[in-house]
């Protein structure tokens, strides 16, 4: 067990470092932006988005709103998709979802976030 | 008994004047009850009670098994104990309460003189300030056990709050109770009702959204979250927390206020408290 783990420790960096120039900078930056995305919309003191859908990869979902799947298709046009996540209520006026841009639960950068993640569902 | 002014003001005026059509508590009673009996058709008046556990299995299991050795059973007692002590002048709790414990379905009220909602725990320590005793803190301890006990001697009446038709001021008070309750709340804005009424049944996270049909008929709750007995206002602002809105205070007006509108919601719903919730 114990050496198994030495070796991961050891071969982990060399990985990266293989790894690393594969990826040309805008992919790398593109990963972390859906990373930072995900544990936004996850976190239950952010986005905390699981309490209502269903999102791939996130545990314990809650089924007030619709699942998140195939964005894409469904929203072709990005800012549509960050305009729902910025204030549900424009539109649907009775809408439980919290509108997460108009009253500061989330900062913008946050949301531009949050949006790339959602995106890429 | 002279302290139900509303009560008996009310009965004249059932008896003297042909009810109107005009919207008011009784039609909004009937959509209340209408909407959860239509969602929940196989849950019955008596289930309504128990929450969420009325409409989930798997806690509903859990819950029966903690119930076979209800952690409020101490409390219970020692309000019990409470209630038979007498104060320093010899009168106990019983001379304030028309000798009975078992009156819980009648509360809250509104006190015409006074212009304003009455509580049980608010009748609890104005009985102790008439008898020279001090007031409880609200929210746990002492006073809940007191209410336990109150509680228990009261189970399976039927809720019973007097229609807020029976004066202007009560009316007022209802209707403050009642935008409040559909009322957007804090940051999130959520209202109590998207929570309980439009998504009751549905699931947030892993919590199942109990029905507001049925949200007063069982306190004070033991909450293993809390680890001992809190009274509904503590439970309102434990909501209000969770959308980051504006707690109030302990039998603050608008609680108050609140509690009687929610509470006329179930009437006819059946006294199960003390209650148990995780
Ligand atoms: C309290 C419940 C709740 C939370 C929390 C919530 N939503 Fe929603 N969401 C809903 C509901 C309900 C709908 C259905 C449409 C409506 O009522 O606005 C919805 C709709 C959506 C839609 C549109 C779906 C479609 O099929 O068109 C998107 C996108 C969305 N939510 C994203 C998010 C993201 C991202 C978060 C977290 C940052 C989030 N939601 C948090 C309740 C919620
Ligand atoms: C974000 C959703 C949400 C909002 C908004 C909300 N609650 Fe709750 N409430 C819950 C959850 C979750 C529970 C615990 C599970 C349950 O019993 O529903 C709960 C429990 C309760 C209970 C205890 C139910 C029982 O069976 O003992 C009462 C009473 C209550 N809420 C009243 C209110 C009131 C009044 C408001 C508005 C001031 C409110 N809630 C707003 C989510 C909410």
């Amino acid at each position: 067990m114990r050496s198994r783990h030495r070796t991961r420790l050891v071969l982990a960096p060399v990985a990266l470092l293989l790894l690393l120039p594969a990826l040309p900078a805008a992919a790398q930056d593109r990963a972390a932006t859906l990373e930072q995305g995900q544990q936004l919309a996850f976190d239950r003191s952010k986005g905390n988005c699981l309490a209502c859908h269903v999102i791939e990869g996130g545990e314990s979902p809650g089924n007030v709103g619709p699942p998140l799947m195939m964005m894409q298709a469904r929203y072709p046009d990005k800012s549509e998709l960050r305009a729902q996540i910025w204030d549900a209520h424009e539109k649907n006026p009775d809408s439980i979802m919290p509108p997460y841009g108009r009253t500061y639960l989330l900062q913008e950068s946050e949301i531009d976030k949050v949006t790339e993640f959602i995106w890429s569902l | 008994m002279s302290d139900f002014i509303c009560r008996i003001t009310f009965l004249f005026l059932a008896a003297s004047v042909a009810a109107p059509a005009l919207a008011g508590p009784q039609e909004d009673l009937k959509e209340f009850q209408a909407f959860f009996e239509n969602r929940f058709p196989d849950v019955s008046m008596a289930e309504f009670g128990n929450g969420a556990y009325a409409i989930d299995e798997n806690m509903r299991e859990n819950w029966l098994a903690t119930e076979e050795f209800p952690p409020y059973e101490p409390m219970v007692d020692e309000g019990r104990e409470a209630w038979n002590r007498p104060f320093a002048n010899g009168n106990t709790y019983a001379d304030c309460f028309d000798g009975t414990p078992g009156v819980v379905q009648y509360y809250p009220y509104y006190d015409i003189d006074k212009k304003m909602v009455i509580t049980l725990p608010l009748a609890i320590n104005e009985c102790r300030a008439k008898n020279g005793a001090p007031a409880l803190p609200y929210g746990k301890g002492e006073i809940t056990h007191v209410m336990a006990y109150m509680a228990f001697e009261s189970r399976g009446e039927l809720t019973d709050v007097v229609s807020p038709t029976c004066d202007p001021n009560a009316l007022a008070a209802y209707e403050a109770g009642k935008e409040y309750w559909y009322k957007r709340q804090g940051q999130f804005q959520f209202s109590c009702a998207h929570c309980h009424k439009t998504y009751a049944g549905s699931k947030l996270r892993t919590d199942v959204l109990s029905p507001g049909m049925g949200h007063t008929t069982h306190w004070p709750v033991y909450r293993a979250d809390w680890g001992e007995m809190g009274t509904l206002h503590r439970r309102f602002s434990g909501c209000l927390e969770m959308v980051r809105g504006r707690v109030r205070d302990e039998q603050s007006e608008t609680f108050r206020n609140l509690e009687y509108f929610l509470t006329y919601m179930s009437n006819g719903v059946p006294l199960n408290g003390p209650g148990y919730r995780k």
